[in-house]
């Protein structure tokens, strides 16, 4: 029992004397991974990783890991999406005026029922992917475009932005953008079917600027009056599902956005914006804030936001340059990142055996902890990072944990060293001194559950 | 009376409501009133059973897990036998220096505030309290008390849960348990009206960690700190909401009592509460520990019978200690004792009926692992609780017919 307790004792040494010595260490992406930072790579491009998803990296250089794991991108769903995603529903089971309350009370319920399903199906996805980080920057992407349901109303239309996320989650920015700026859901999300000449709505304009591609103070009112203008003429055709032009309802005057003339629509308008080296400094802070720390590095920045320009916005070349950088591997910026419940629910189960709990609980579990997939908060997404703890909260992650790890549900894992189950599931030393105490019992069920309920453990 | 109750849950912000798989919020709580039919359903005017019902839920359970599993062969002595003696030859509590209760068995010297309610015959002292085929894990085997379940068989629901699945307490009720000193539900776990009351046994160190200057804590961290300990300030403020007269002794379990205590007084309407003491597991140098905790336990529980006789409950209350096992006979090299199974437990109350239960272990005659059989099944524990105490038929739910003890007096 004693020599345990040192060696987590050394380990708290370890990584205070790292903190010193590798402040001013410089990347080397043919640097050797060991356990810990296969570990870090894999928690930060992913969900909880197994212990055979690490040990499959140690002892690769970072380039080699991170490549591996940039390649493994998908476009596709793993899992089939519910079926109902692929076909359009008939006419009489549309909303429509002549319906009586019964109907509309019948549709509402299945509405919600596919809701369900759709959260149940895209938690699965996260789960059992071959490429988690897939899945990570699909999330990525909803928040960064957060569209809700709650105005949309259309669990198909959410799909369908689902999958056009996923499409570009790891391809190019300007073509998700150009994508999203078509999309029916965003175009009813943002009112752009109420964007029309003569009478613009600048919602969507205001957004993409403000949200999507620059940030506050960097554009002007007047840029948005004129945005919305480019972007008017597009409408959503309910029946079909998807997004149309109307060239009469599009005004095609001359317009002035950011200082650029012309006769813009939509497609010109975005371009406009893509063509502010803003764009690329704005995606860049957002992904570091994702992937690297909560203290971007300006300098850093610039350099991966010169890169991800240089190649036309290829998410890929952002992403590389980020997990090649010294920052990301500074063993000071391991576990400063808030997990968000659906990576900590995810990551959990990806850790036990699968039916520890039902798709429905882990929903309604994500729910409680105050990410609802499909309906973030606003157009602004989940505030995130600390945001994601506070007493309610809290309580209701480490209920989830404690319930997801009792030993029956455990009972057919595969033993494990007890002190590498420890290193795995904690991106530092452990808060509390129940790990240790259950280091000494050597029973990995109860160092699994010490550890997943240890304070250190809602951080990656 | 529901404004209280709402004052309650509003004033108390480390409540959180904790029923796995329906999202409720705290307002959710109070306002979620269940349809009428349960509203007398536990009452004795209840339409739902043909169950005869006698107190219902107006009788309070408090359950007190002894997280770690304790050893009972030091905490109620059998200070004549000499193989006790041979077993524990550093551990042993000398003859003297137990509070003799009978000729053959004496408590532990930290337990003397237990020796009041012994004289006044509200104390019930359980001896043997198991299960068959015994699993040593603590994890496994905690699972087994909280379900209620046969050793080898998995059970999803807490007993408690069930008990109010089949019986559910009335509307009016703020909650069907709270729980105080521990994430886990344990026997309200998997669909219970629980409530957690901060987190008062945990880790008071946190906050210092994220106060210290200069911490190596990234800020996440410190967040996370602070809001454990945000929540555990915030629990035990809750005192000052009923100011009882009674001194809660400044231990954690001392905390957690005062936090149960102020709390059923404010909420009235509960069913049961657990409070959670931890720190049992004592595999080495038990000696130290087990004297603190068992003083903490003692001081505490004689605190908490006052606080109950303060608020007018105490009649009302039947307080009972648990734990996943109780600890090996023979002491190991360390000076402490590892896993065991059967053990002893306390049931206290101004309706117990005093005096021992059960049978002393049998130190001749123990097993190939070198621990005792248990003499009463923890179930028949659990259908005194259900049968005696609430009145509500325990064979459903503990899936079997247990006898209950005769420690409830009319």
């Amino acid at each position: 029992m004693l020599d345990v307790r040192v060696l987590a004792t050394a380990r708290r040494f370890v990584v205070v004397a790292m903190l010193g010595a590798c402040a001013a260490a410089h990347a080397d992406p043919a640097a050797r991974l060991d356990f810990d930072a296969a570990r870090h790579l894999l928690v930060r491009t992913g969900f909880g990783p197994t212990l055979a998803e690490v040990d499959a990296l140690v002892g690769r250089s970072r380039e080699d890991a991170v490549d591996a794991i940039l390649a493994s991108a998908r476009s596709e769903p793993f899992v089939s999406p519910p079926a109902w995603t692929a076909t359009l529903p008939a006419a009489e089971e549309r909303p429509h005026p002549g319906m009586s309350a019964d109907e509309r009370k019948a549709y509402r319920a299945r509405e919600r029922a596919a809701l369900v399903d759709l959260r149940g199906w895209w938690m699965t996805e996260m789960r059992e992917t071959p490429s988690p980080l897939t899945e990570r920057m699909t999330l990525f992407w909803h928040n960064h475009f957060a569209t809700g349901v709650q105005k949309v109303r259309d669990p198909r239309l959410m799909y369908a932005q689902n999958a056009l996320l996923r499409r570009e989650a790891l391809g190019n920015f300007s073509r998700l953008l150009h994508g999203i700026a078509r999309d029916p859901a965003m175009l009813i999300w943002l009112d752009g079917g109420r964007n029309r000449d003569g009478a613009p709505n600048e919602n969507f304009a205001r957004e993409v600027m403000e949200l999507f591609t620059l940030g506050e103070g960097h554009y002007t009112q007047a840029d948005v009056a004129d945005a919305a203008r480019a972007f008017t003429g597009f409408g959503v055709d309910r029946a079909h599902e998807r997004a149309v032009f109307h060239p009469r309802l599009h005004d095609d005057g001359a317009k002035r956005i950011l200082g650029a003339d012309g006769n813009f629509g939509a497609d010109g308008a975005l371009d406009v914006l893509l063509a502010q080296p803003q764009a690329a400094t704005f995606i860049v802070t957002k992904l570091w804030r994702e992937f690297v720390s909560p203290t971007p590095d300006a300098r850093e920045v610039e350099r991966v936001a010169n890169a991800f320009r240089a190649s036309g916005y290829d998410i890929k070349v952002a992403l590389r340059a980020l997990l090649l950088s010294d920052a990301f591997w500074d063993p000071q910026n391991r576990g400063t990142l808030v997990k968000s419940p659906v990576e900590l629910v995810v990551g959990a189960l990806r850790m036990l055996p699968h039916d520890v709990a039902g798709t429905r609980a882990i929903v309604a579990a994500t729910a409680r902890m105050g990410e609802v997939l499909f309906a973030p908060p606003n157009v602004r997404g989940w505030p995130g990072g600390d945001a994601w703890i506070n007493t309610a909260t809290l309580a209701v992650r480490q209920q989830f944990l404690a319930r997801a790890t009792r030993t029956s549900t455990m009972a057919m894992m595969v033993p494990t060293q007890a002190g590498t189950l420890e290193r795995l599931l904690l991106p530092l030393p452990p808060a509390g001194d129940a790990v240790s105490e259950a280091l000494a019992e050597r029973e990995p069920a109860g160092v699994i559950r010490a550890a997943m309920l240890d304070p250190v453990y809602e951080l990656k | 009376m529901t404004c209280d109750r709402r004052r309650f849950l509003r004033d108390c912000a480390a409540l959180t409501v904790a029923r796995f798989g329906a999202p409720l919020g705290l307002a959710g709580c109070a306002t979620a009133v269940p349809n009428g039919s349960r509203l007398q359903a536990a009452s004795g005017a209840s339409t739902t059973t043909a169950q005869p019902h006698r107190a219902g839920y107006d009788r309070l359970l408090i359950l007190v897990e002894l997280k770690g599993g304790n050893d009972g062969l030091n905490t109620v002595v059998p200070y004549q036998d000499p193989r006790y003696y041979a077993l524990r030859p550093t551990l042993a509590i000398a003859r003297d220096a137990v509070v003799q209760l009978s000729d053959r068995a004496g408590l532990h010297p930290s337990l003397a505030p237990l020796a009041e309610p012994w004289r006044r015959g509200e104390l019930a002292i359980l001896q043997g309290v198991g299960y068959p085929a015994p699993n040593l894990s603590h994890f496994r085997s905690i699972e087994i008390w909280d379900t209620a379940s046969p050793s080898d068989r998995y059970v999803a629901t807490g007993w408690l849960t069930r008990t109010f699945a089949t019986v559910p307490t009335p509307a009016r009720f703020a909650a069907d348990g709270f729980v105080v000193g521990s994430y886990d539900l344990g026997p309200l776990d998997g669909g219970a009206r629980a409530v957690t009351l901060g987190n008062a046994n945990s880790r008071a160190g946190h906050a210092m960690h994220a106060a210290t200057p200069g911490s190596v804590h990234p800020e996440a961290l410190a967040h996370i700190l602070r809001i454990e300990a945000d929540t555990e300030r915030a629990a035990s403020r809750m005192q000052d909401n009923v100011a009882l007269k009674t001194a809660f002794p400044q231990s954690p379990i001392g905390n957690a009592a005062r936090i149960a205590c102020s709390a059923i007084a404010e909420a009235k309407d509960v069913a049961i509460v657990r409070i959670t003491q931890t720190g049992y597991d004592t595999h080495a140098n038990q000696a130290p520990t087990q004297a603190r905790l068992l003083g903490e336990l003692g001081q505490a529980l004689v605190a908490l019978a006052s606080g109950l006789r303060e608020i007018g409950r105490y009649d009302e209350a039947l307080i009972v200690t648990y734990a996943e096992f109780g600890r090996r006979p023979h002491e190991n090299s360390s000076g402490g004792t590892d896993h065991g199974t059967a053990s002893v437990h306390f049931a206290l109350g101004g309706r117990v009926a005093g005096g021992f239960f059960g049978a002393a272990p049998d130190l001749a005659g123990l097993s190939t692992g070198g621990n005792p059989a248990h003499v009463i099944d923890f179930r028949s524990v659990y259908a005194t609780v259900l049968d005696r105490w609430w009145g509500v038929d325990s064979s459903s739910i503990l899936g079997g017919r247990f006898a209950p003890l005769p420690i409830v007096r009319a």
